[in-house]
């Protein structure tokens, strides 16, 4: 088979805008946005870089200089974007998309400063999502900077010393108890909490913390707001000896304080005599990490992409002023990037970059179009007054009518197939870009040689691989998203969806061959078929393989849905670009050149998912069946080579193609010189056919990457970076 | 006594960027380099937002002349800075348009405004420009718009009690000449004057942007003939770099080098 590929007319002319960005992230038409990227562009390329560029994240304290982020945070808008109108903010609507557009413009700098910056809403969000009205005005109103006003600071305490430190969420050492109950009054509450990892903590003045029962007259456990004047002790307790995000601050706080009932997050009802929160921490928290993570994976995205143009300067610049490269020489004005292999390198990183902030920014735009569906549901609920297995049970019957395609327009239907999509598209956004991402960081930080493990290497390349580990431990660490996964991607109703995309990508191939589409659909009909066959199927000791305590069989399951969950979103970001960039002619001057190489990227990036799946999908489905061994009976199944040689006069070739097809032994062996006979692909016809369709699908995937690597020596960059070193 | 202050300001290409002459003249892949608002229009607007602020009743306009998908780009930054209302008129914003023809959009679309006032009319500037600094864009618009208080490379504005300006203007070695003017109308070609950078403030930019929307939209095409001037050529300024990388030199030291440099 062959295929003809047109010369490309064009390649990459300028590293990606602004305008190309907002196409592609799908904020081209809110201008609030564009400003809002200015804006905190202007904070991380300004205040931040200078700190980092001055050293100041050698220190583990909060110092007054870092405390000076916090009011150019403030006189920015990026403290207050959190809040709407009615609180004092300037924006409506969901915030998801407004995070993840502030994480990744700080990021681009530093991830600590957008962690610092964003852990206040962090402190704020369980108020924010299950608080009362009551508490929502007060908290959002007192967060929100206003002149002459003190800014109310948050954090949010919930990660405690070991034993529960990380992991386990579900247990807290954290207790709440009674300490006074006087008739007709509201009881007074004691709270004991220490917390390990507490961002923001150096400055708060309150805490959102979550704690479990310690009294039989509380219920359950419970997320609670702390005063800092709270009677009792605020140890702020000494900064934690963090080696990243070093421009927030994070301390290890001891709490024990009395606090009145009310400020319980959600309220509380009193039933016999016993306090009962209306939310337990768990309830929560589940409501805050889905969203809150989404932020985190794109710190890591924002650090591969603003590698680029730092790379790219250092290979060009390598040899100049060296004797051995004059002006107008190969060596002079492309240094490394004679060199293809350092090109493949910067396009692979490019590509994750580009996949992962596809999949980050698409989950933040889901969550804002999920928010006010999901309030639609919840005041549903309240209204018929489901709880409980009612709730299960009448979300069952949504997901029923979404699975049959009835009630498209019903909200709460609509609720449960994008509910089913946030559910894998959060963790998966987590795991894959902060796991993959802090490895693809090294290689960004390799190809500045040593340069990059220097403090003043350009872009701060060393210190944003360092971050990137963090990155891809707090909030969750991979296990836990693994573990969220393996259990959210076997939802039917996700499933039906993911089912329909792989027809949808074969269509964009159709119209759209270069992108890779078709790779990833094979890529997807194999994960599929895997994550069906491995729930039916067993090992060699007739143990059942998809469990929930199998995770070397469901976690690696769940890394290879990411991959292929990142390729298609850059895919359909690719298509966007190409239908709206002709509108903006800032964008149609060059998107010839710019949509080649994007659908280049995408191929290169499909590519590779399909080889991740395949790799993980043909381990999982061979892998937990026992190798056959050299017994008796399978010694004699083998042909011998004299009797091969003997029919070799009545059938002509038996001798030869029957030892491509199964085992011969050879004069003067037992069997064959191998671990056993080879295995028998019996019932398995579906997976090798599509192994090999999946590798044949693989064509033209290096041309692209050839192509994709032309264009970085070609691409215009700026002289300099704009923030300082 | 309220103004009416008139700031006119194109935009030129991000000044990190990577600048090519290539035949037209133009600048290779311009449209698609990021742009910034001309420095010197930038701190005559910070200027113009200063004493609006002070003035009360006051009001500041934007004239300008670009492309307007790229203007759109800068008002991004420039409208969270300071409240004013814009008037775009969509044209060149290249370097090789001339003065002459661009002083005429400018000094048409400042009649176009509504309720104009001449006796409030402060029309300010750059008195150069990132990409032509021919210093004469203000000088013919003032003309056109029949102001004969010109000043050029101002520094600084002071308004007196009897609404009259006292006027620092950059003259030749380092020194300052003061003028002395009535009040409106008169046009002030800025230099870089003294007030820094406002930060960025979204709810101003919230309100601004409402009215810079619809003003992009229905931003007039304009063509500049441009056959009235010929480029027998364009080469970028030669890089000469003479930098000497010191650290914990002291000051002293490095003030020696420095006049030991200088008179060689």
């Amino acid at each position: 088979m062959t295929t003809t590929l047109e010369k490309p007319i064009e390649s990459l002319r300028t590293l990606p805008g602004d305008d190309v960005r907002a196409i592609l992230w799908r904020f081209a038409d809110r201008y609030d946005l564009q400003m809002l990227v200015q804006s905190a562009r202007g904070v991380a390329r300004g205040p931040v870089a200078r700190l980092v560029a001055e050293g100041e994240r050698l220190s583990h304290d909060w110092t007054a200089r870092k405390n000076e982020l916090l009011k150019a945070y403030d006189d920015a808008g990026l403290t207050s974007a959190f809040m709407g109108p009615e609180h004092g903010g300037y924006l409506d609507g969901p915030k998801n998309l407004v995070h993840a557009l502030i994480v990744f413009e700080l990021s681009w700098v530093d991830a600590g400063a957008a962690t610092g910056c964003m852990a206040g809403d962090l402190a704020l969000a369980p108020i924010h999502e299950r608080g009362t009205q009551a508490q929502r005005d007060f908290y959002m109103s007192h967060a929100c900077p206003k002149p002459g006003e003190k800014t109310w600071r948050g954090a949010f305490a919930l990660t405690e010393p070991l034993p529960y430190v990380g992991v386990e969420t579900g247990l807290l050492n954290g207790k709440v108890r009674i300490a006074e109950w006087k008739d007709g009054q509201e009881p007074l509450l004691q709270v004991d909490k220490r917390g390990r990892f507490i961002t923001n903590m150096g400055y708060a003045n309150f805490v959102t913390a979550a704690v479990d029962t310690a009294d039989p007259k509380i219920k359950s456990s419970c997320m609670i707001i702390l005063h800092e004047d709270d009677p009792g002790t605020w140890d702020r307790g000494t900064p934690t000896k963090k080696l990243v995000h070093q421009l927030s601050s994070t301390t290890d706080p001891v709490l024990s304080l009395k606090v009145p009932a009310s400020r319980i997050i959600g309220g509380y009802t009193i039933k016999d005599g016993v306090i009962i929160p209306n939310y337990s921490h768990g309830e929560v928290i589940e409501a805050v990490f889905r969203r809150t993570r989404v932020t985190v994976g794109l710190m890591t995205a924002a650090k591969l992409l603003s590698a680029v143009e730092p790379v790219i300067r250092y290979q060009r610049g390598r040899f100049r002023g060296g004797e051995t490269a004059q002006p107008g020489s190969p060596r002079y004005d492309l240094g490394l990037q004679t060199k293809e292999d350092v090109l493949h390198r910067l396009t692979d990183i490019w590509a994750t970059g580009e996949a992962a902030a596809s999949l980050g920014f698409y989950t933040a735009r889901l969550f804002d179009e999920i928010d006010p569906l999901e309030r639609q549901r919840d005041a549903s609920f309240r209204e018929r007054k489901l709880t409980g297995r009612a709730a299960l049970k009448e979300t069952q019957r949504l997901e029923a009518l979404a699975m049959a395609g009835k009630d498209g327009a019903d909200p709460l239907v609509k609720f449960v197939k994008l509910d089913s999509l946030g559910n894998v598209f959060c963790p998966a956004t987590k795991l894959w870009n902060t796991g993959h991402g802090a490895n693809t960081m090294r290689e960004a930080v390799s190809l500045m040689g040593g340069y990059g493990i220097t403090e003043d290497c350009p872009g701060f390349l060393g210190h944003k691989w360092m971050d990137a580990q963090l990155e891809a431990t707090y909030e969750g660490p991979e296990a836990v998203q693994r573990r969220q996964l393996s259990i959210t991607m076997t939802n039917e109703l996700f499933l039906a969806q993911f089912k329909d995309w792989i027809p949808g990508m074969r269509a964009i191939a159709s119209s759209h061959p270069g992108t890779g589409a078709c790779t990833l659909a094979t890529a997807m009909q194999m994960w599929l078929w895997t994550l069906r066959h491995l729930q039916e199927a067993k090992d060699a000791d007739g143990a059942k393989l998809y469990t929930s305590n199998r995770q070397g069989v469901t976690f690696p399951l769940a890394d290879a849905l990411c991959w292929l969950l990142a390729a298609r979103q850059f895919i359909l970001d690719t298509l966007e670009l190409e239908r709206k960039g002709p509108e903006n002619p800032t964008v149609a001057e060059g998107l010839a050149g710019t949509l080649q190489f994007y659908m280049d990227l995408c191929h290169v990036q499909s590519a590779r998912a399909a080889g991740e799946v395949g790799r993980i999908c043909a381990e999982l489905v061979f892998g937990y069946n026992r190798h056959p061994a050299w017994t008796a009976e399978s010694c004699s199944a083998c042909y011998l080579s004299d009797d091969l040689d003997a029919l070799e006069g009545l059938i002509p070739g038996i001798a030869s193609s029957a030892r491509a097809y199964t085992d011969v032994t050879e004069p003067g062996q037992e069997h064959a010189d191998k671990a056993g006979p080879c295995v028998c692909f019996e019932n398995m016809e579906a997976f090798t056919k599509m192994r090999m369709r999946m590798d044949g699908c693989l064509t033209g995937a290096r041309l692209a990457k050839d192509r994709a690597a032309e264009s970085l020596q070609k691409v215009m960059i700026p002289e300099a970076l704009d923030y300082p070193l | 006594m309220s103004y009416q202050i008139v700031v006119c300001g194109s935009i030129v290409p991000d000044p990190l960027q990577t600048l090519e002459p290539v035949a037209g003249p133009a600048l290779k892949n311009e449209m698609m380099l990021p742009s910034v608002l001309d420095p010197w229009a930038w701190h005559s607007l910070f200027e113009a937002a200063h004493l609006a602020k002070n003035v009360a009743g006051s009001k500041v306009y934007l004239v300008s002349v670009a492309p307007k998908a790229k203007l759109q780009q800068v008002m991004m930054t420039v409208g969270q800075k300071a409240p004013f209302e814009l008037i775009a008129v969509d044209g060149p914003a290249s370097g090789f348009t001339d003065a002459a023809e661009i002083a005429p959009l400018l000094a048409d679309a400042i009649k176009s405004i509504p309720g104009l006032d001449q006796s409030k009319l402060l029309v300010f500037g750059g008195w150069e420009s990132a990409s032509r600094g021919a210093g004469s864009t203000m000088q013919i618009v003032g003309e056109l718009l029949g102001i004969v208080n010109q000043f050029q490379g101002v520094d600084k504005l002071t308004v007196g009690a009897d609404g009259s300006f006292e006027i620092l203007e950059r003259i030749e070695g380092g020194k300052h000449q003061v003028s002395k003017c009535a009040g409106a109308p008169a046009v002030l070609g800025w230099a870089t004057g003294s007030l820094p950078e406002p930060p960025n403030n979204p709810q101003i930019g919230m309100q601004n942007m409402r009215a810079i929307m619809p003003a992009l939209q229905k931003a007039k095409p304009t063509k500049v003939a441009t056959d009235a001037v010929k480029f027998a050529s364009v080469a970028l300024p030669k890089q000469q770099r003479q930098t000497k990388i010191v650290k914990d030199m002291p000051a002293d030291e490095i003030a020696k080098e420095i006049v030991a440099w200088i008179q060689e």
